[in-house]
């Protein structure tokens, strides 16, 4: 009954958001943790630009990356000429293009957790001798763990959901681009309605369950108090 | 009791802390509710002193710890520990807490959530030393609270908890800031005791916030009293707190 293009396209989908969710997380942790405890004066900039994706129309996004990506352009041009690539209707181009949206998803609520924990916490680890990476493995990440499963879900999250940023970047292309939220634009255009059913059963579920894991952990948590 | 009689009950052979004198000489700029202030601090602190600063809330007595622990950066000024600069405004040096090794005890004593009590002792360490741990869970009477997480344990448990993980890192100085603020009177009596206890047992120097005079009294060999920043005077509690002294530091402006 499941076709292998359904299977694909969901592979794809999860594919996409797995890599979205990696590498914004190991990006993510440093930069929620530089607008957590430090201060600059561009700071409000760089927080308004992350969050960004949040109230912009995903076609803006999606129409500068594709500028970006033109071969026209300075970017591009570098990769055609050095790496001999094409970002543009590519899995890599979608991929960048979903880190960038997610954005918000992953750093806003690693920043919340960062900033919930006491100060005197980090303090006292300082003046306990360990350097700031013990204290961030060893002190900190520790007593987030509920902000880091909900930054790591929400991203998780907003990327099988998204739509707008794909279909821009990267078009409808099986098994490059087509990912399940495009096939169901595309089978509801051609009429194919039972196909369409199919992949948004499987995107509500899945997004359902991803929520409902997210609100029962920030139900039991709760702030720490010293 | 004696400082010889407290090591052989608990094991320790010798003292966990080096010793050593402490000469401060800063400024600082903050920020008060009564506006913009400097703490001016000038002070020799001579080793195995157990120093108590008092005053009013807003005087500088947390930020003066904070200034010697590293937390927090001196405007101008000196402070050398023996023969370590641990900051000079000139030569450009400030070196960071980690590299100071002091023991601060924090208000909210700052205990590690995630860890049990041994654990958070443990943390203390610079080199895993079991034995240790168990003569300090012992020491303040907390073996059977060592695989308790702090959410579980009440204020004054707390406190003993966080003096015995300050204790484990051997520090050169013990700084406490109002270690006892938040515990009720009869809690507080019986806690005065315990940080004698660790002050004996570092025997190196023992710096304490506190803004009640009968603490001060009953444990500090010697007394900073400190008024909007500055040192109005110092020296032996029973000198500090004569009459005339007491009677300026309360009046009324």
């Amino acid at each position: 009954m499941l076709d292998q293009d359904f299977i694909n396209t969901l592979l794809l989908t999860g594919k996409l958001a797995v890599w979205t969710t990696f590498i914004l997380f190991v990006l993510g942790f440093p930069v929620a943790y530089l607008l957590a405890y430090k201060k600059f004066w561009l700071k409000p900039v760089v927080e308004a630009l992350i969050s960004m994706p949040m109230v912009l129309p995903p076609t803006v996004l999606g129409f500068y990356m594709l500028l970006a990506y033109s071969p026209q352009n300075t970017f591009g041009r570098f990769l055609v000429e050095h790496f001999n690539t094409r970002l543009a209707f590519s899995f890599q181009g979608v991929l960048i293009a979903s880190v960038i949206f997610s954005l918000p998803f992953m750093i806003q609520p690693l920043q919340n957790g960062l900033t919930s924990i006491p100060k005197s916490l980090r303090e006292a680890s300082y003046t306990l001798g360990k350097s700031k990476l013990t204290t961030f493995l060893r002190v900190l990440i520790p007593n987030m763990i509920p902000s880091i499963i909900t930054a790591v879900a929400m991203t998780f999250a907003h990327c099988i959901g998204e739509f707008g940023v794909i279909i821009m970047v990267g078009g409808n292309i099986p098994g490059e681009t087509r990912v399940a939220s495009i096939a169901i634009y595309d089978e509801v255009q051609a009429m194919n309605y039972h196909t369409a059913n199919q992949y948004s059963f499987v995107l509500f579920i899945v997004s359902l369950v991803i929520l409902t894991l997210v609100y029962s952990i920030n139900k039991k948590t709760t702030p720490i108090n010293l | 009791m004696k400082i010889e009689n407290l090591r052989d009950k608990t094991n320790f052979s010798s003292p966990l802390g080096v010793g050593g004198s402490l000469s401060i000489s800063i400024t600082k700029s903050m920020l008060t509710t009564d506006g913009k202030t400097n703490l001016v601090v000038c002070a020799e602190i001579q080793d195995n002193e157990l120093l108590c600063l008092f005053g009013h809330s807003g005087a500088g007595k947390t930020t003066l710890l904070r200034l010697l622990a590293g937390l927090t950066k001196p405007d101008k000024g000196r402070i050398v520990f023996n023969d370590t600069v641990w900051f000079d405004s000139e030569k450009k040096i400030n070196l960071p807490p980690q590299e100071r090794n002091v023991g601060y005890m924090f208000q909210d004593y700052a205990l590690f959530p995630n860890m049990t009590v041994e654990e958070n002792i443990s943390f203390g360490q610079k080199e895993k030393n079991k034995d240790e741990v168990n003569k300090l869970l012992e020491l303040f009477d907390l073996q059977i609270l060592r695989n308790q997480h702090p959410a579980k344990l009440s204020g004054g448990q707390k406190q003993r908890v966080a003096l015995a993980r300050a204790l484990a890192a051997k520090p050169n100085v013990l700084l406490l800031d109002e270690p006892l603020s938040a515990l009720d009177y009869e809690m507080r009596l019986a806690l005065q005791h315990e940080i004698r206890k660790a002050h004996e047992l570092l025997n190196t120097i023992t710096i304490m916030v506190s803004h009640d005079l009968q603490e001060v009294f009953h444990l500090a060999s010697s007394v900073i009293l400190l008024k909007n920043g500055m040192v109005i005077n110092e020296g032996k509690p029973a000198d500090v707190f004569s009459k005339n002294y007491t009677q300026n530091y309360y009046s009324f402006p």
